[in-house]
């Protein structure tokens, strides 16, 4: 076999139309070339009616610019951005549940729990729900804390990120919504980035 | 039984909906669900329906029954058929092909026409019908859930489940299909939805959808920058595809060609954008193209690739494809350009707008030592295979033969529709084309059976065309039902099975690849003379060649359809051959 290419994590943000089918749309441009999506984040976006995907996936940069444009190519996907993970600013949430006496009797644990950045979200009886964001290593972290207090539940959001170098997606909205956009939104960013081709 | 047939008519809530408040008086209804979607038909020009009846489309066909003079539904024997048949119509006519289809097995049997249409991008709009709204996901009768299915082979499908959503629906399944690069919509219609009464507003079609742009915007530097990759070219090549016919480019593309004097050849889907014996069109591209385009590939210095998508059939081993040739890529998706070869120049955008633009740009030029190499291929290749082909002295008649002398009498006005296999590449080989959409085939997704429905719609498409099917004995048996669809029509479809009593293509890879191990490759035949004639169809075997031009021209005299069944040689096989794995360069000639 010939050497494997550099992969990393890539973060790609899709803004689309809030469409039944969609997700399947997307989700089969992966899955037909057997690539798994490791984080997926579907939600409102600031714009009314207009959705925001967030997908994880480790591939190299050939593979993702091409998946990007599979995507973009979707009759209701308005515009797809792909960064590194320098070029981002991420989080993952993340709920851990404990039995609330452990807690109580042990202000080691308290101490842990500040250390760590989390916040009590409920407290019962029986139970306590703390929460905390951060990276996949941060939240990593309090699990292997929090394992031998008895930790009962653990659940882990799908990553959100904002782009750094990103001027948000009001302005771009109206573009698109005029029959003869911009050359901003209408032009390929694929083909853009490409001018260092053109060194003859 | 119908037991899918409910016994009321309409739902509780369409009859709510027929009975409005006086609030909304002005906006009374006027339609239902199913008048509403024929009358944006024929608002959105069409002319004709491929199709087929079942429960959950019922309302639809009842509602055509009223529109027999304004719509020609042409009932096909198979939903394969009919989507076959209007990918045909579409190839032919440049024009949205139209399907109806029932749900479950009606929907279900549209997959491999979707898949093709998909991936040779032909403009269809496929309506089905779908079990109640209040039904979905029950496992109700007939129900599938066909949206899920034909994601992956649609460029856009949509779920209609209240008759207020169809105008809108189908008026984006419109532009959709033949806008940008076109492709298959399909458009299911819950029962409910064609029953329900509503105020059927006058039509609007569609015109613009703010996520989609078909049409992108023309950039002058990545042509100027073409054009000076051009100009000092001193090997140049191009290679066309369907997107010159898509585009309507024909025009644009000739002048291009012959202003810069550049030698073009084409891929199966391509042929016949520029006629066959235009002195810059050197030939077939691919695995059995011809010699020179293919050996010449790995020795251009500018590759111009205009409306082509560098599949695998025609690029062989892409690491050895043209690696010494600066890339020009004309297309209007952008995720065609740099998709498998890297290009150096991307002009994006629909052709038809670029071509002139990069034909004010470049130089008059002729190119003639460059020529002179094709011809010396092109000569080297009629003396290794094409003369023995298309004139054997041998006993039996070969492919190249019946397509040699169908040119002699077509003289090139054909449309020629074919199946897949050997008599597919003989066909795309040797088959004379002046005129473009002449040229129909399963291209990318390579769909035994198409044929025979394709060329029925083919018919209908350009009816003052003749309209030759070129068949082989196993592709026809897989369609083979249609011949009910040319009785009953009438329509005009020449029918030639090229016989080799082989599914020849398999059996070929066999013999080169496998050792001759012929598994499961000896298909036999019913006597299709009989079987036509069965249909009433007029029919002729063929085995002797002195029997030849008389079986063709009786063929093609006749008033109405006409089977020609031609006996060939058994084990013949194609060449020139790029086998798989093999660069373009070593492409054999025996
Ligand atoms: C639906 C489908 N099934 C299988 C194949 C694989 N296949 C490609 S060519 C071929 C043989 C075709 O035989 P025939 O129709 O007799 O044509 P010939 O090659 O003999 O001219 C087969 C089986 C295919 N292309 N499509
Ligand atoms: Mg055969």
């Amino acid at each position: 076999m010939s050497h494997q290419p550099d992969r990393q994590e890539y973060n790609i943000t899709a803004y689309t139309e809030n469409q039944v089918g969609l997700l399947n749309r997307i989700a089969i441009i992966f899955s037909r070339r057997k690539i798994n999506i490791e984080s997926l984040n579907v939600s409102p976006s600031e714009i009314e009616g207009i959705h925001r995907f967030n997908i994880v996936i480790t591939e190299t940069e050939d593979v993702v610019s091409k998946l990007a444009g599979q995507i973009e190519k979707q009759v209701e996907v308005l515009k797809v951005y792909y960064n590194t993970n320098a070029d981002v600013i991420w989080q993952e949430m993340a709920l851990y549940k404990v039995p609330t006496d452990v807690i109580a009797e042990k202000a080691s644990v308290e101490r842990l729990l500040r250390e760590n950045g989390a916040r009590a979200v409920v407290i019962r009886k029986d139970y306590t729900v703390f929460e905390t964001t951060g990276h996949r290593e941060e939240t990593d972290a309090l699990i292997a804390v929090l394992q031998p207090y008895g930790l009962i539940e653990f659940v882990r959001s799908a990553r959100i990120a904002i782009i750094k170098g990103s001027n948000g997606f009001n302005s771009k909205l109206r573009e698109f919504e005029r029959r003869e956009p911009g050359e901003d939104v209408a032009e390929n960013e694929f083909l853009n980035s490409r001018d260092a081709v053109f060194t003859m | 039984m119908l037991n899918n047939e409910p016994t009321t008519i309409a739902e509780p809530e369409a009859l709510a909906a027929a009975a409005p408040s006086d609030m909304e008086e002005a906006l009374a209804p006027n339609a239902t669900g199913a008048v509403a979607v024929l009358n944006i038909l024929l608002a959105e020009g069409v002319d004709t329906i491929f199709g087929y009846p079942g429960g959950a489309i019922i309302p639809i066909y009842d509602a055509l029954y009223d529109f027999k003079d304004q719509l020609n539904h042409v009932l096909v024997r198979h939903e394969q058929g009919g989507i076959h048949a209007a990918q045909g119509y579409a190839r032919a006519s440049g024009r949205v092909g139209v399907v109806f289809a029932t749900s479950g097995p009606g929907a279900t049997n549209l997959v491999t026409g979707l898949a093709d249409a998909q991936i040779d991008s032909t403009p269809l709009v496929c309506i089905t019908g779908q079990v109640f709204a209040h039904l979905l996901g029950t496992d109700a009768f007939q129900e599938t859930d066909i949206i899920n299915i034909t994601t992956p082979v649609t460029k856009w499908n949509y779920q209609v489940t209240k008759a207020e959503e169809i105008p809108e629906a189908l008026a984006k399944a419109f532009y959709i299909a033949r806008s940008g690069r076109p492709g298959p919509v399909l458009i299911d219609i819950t029962k409910n939805a064609q029953l329900q009464p509503f105020h059927f507003a006058p039509y609007k079609p569609c015109t613009h959808i703010r996520s989609y742009r078909p049409k992108p915007i023309v950039r002058t530097e990545y042509l100027q920058q073409a054009a000076a990759l051009i100009n000092q070219a001193q090997r140049p090549f191009v290679l066309w595809g369907q997107g010159v016919i898509l585009g309507a480019a024909e025009q644009e593309f000739k002048a291009f060609i012959e202003k810069s004097g550049i030698p073009a050849a084409w891929t199966i889907l391509g042929a016949g954008a520029l006629p066959t014996n235009h002195p810059l069109n050197v030939g077939m591209l691919g695995m059995h193209g011809n010699y020179g385009p293919n050996v010449l590939t790995n020795e251009c210095d500018v590759l111009i690739a205009i409306g082509m998508r560098f599949d695998d059939r025609v690029t062989g081993r892409l690491d050895k494809y043209a690696r010494q040739a600066q890339i020009i890529h004309l297309d209007i998706d952008p995720t065609e350009i740099g998709k498998n070869v890297t290009t150096a120049v991307p002009v994006w955008g629909d052709c038809k707008e670029t071509l002139p633009l990069l034909t004010a740009l470049v130089e008059a030029k002729s190119h003639s030592e460059w020529h002179q190499r094709f011809q010396g291929y092109m000569a080297e290749e009629v003396d290794a295979v094409i003369k023995d082909e298309l004139f054997p002295t041998g006993e039996e008649l070969t492919m190249g033969e019946v397509l040699q002398q169908l040119n002699e009498l077509t003289q090139g006005e054909a449309v020629i529709v074919t199946d897949v296999g050997q008599h597919q590449m003989v066909a795309c080989r040797y088959a004379r084309f002046n005129h473009s959409r002449s040229n129909i085939t399963s291209g990318g997704l390579g769909t035994m059976g198409f044929a025979l429905p394709a060329a029925i719609g083919a018919k209908f498409g350009a009816a003052e065309r003749p309209v030759v099917a070129i068949i082989g004995d196993g592709g026809i048996q897989m369609t083979i039902q249609e011949l009910g669809t040319i009785m009953q029509t009438g329509v005009d479809v020449k029918i030639i099975i090229l016989n080799n009593r082989f599914l020849g293509m398999v059996r070929q890879w066999q013999e080169l690849f496998h050792t001759r191990r012929y598994s499961f490759v000896d298909i036999a035949s019913p006597d299709y003379v009989t079987v036509a004639s069965g249909y009433h169809i007029a029919g002729q075997r063929v085995e002797a060649r002195e029997d030849l031009a008389y079986g063709l021209r009786q063929m093609l005299e006749h008033p109405g359809s006409f089977l020609l069944e031609v006996m060939v040689a058994k084990e013949n096989n194609i060449f020139p051959m790029v086998p798989q794995g093999c660069s373009v360069a070593e492409i054999r000639l025996r």
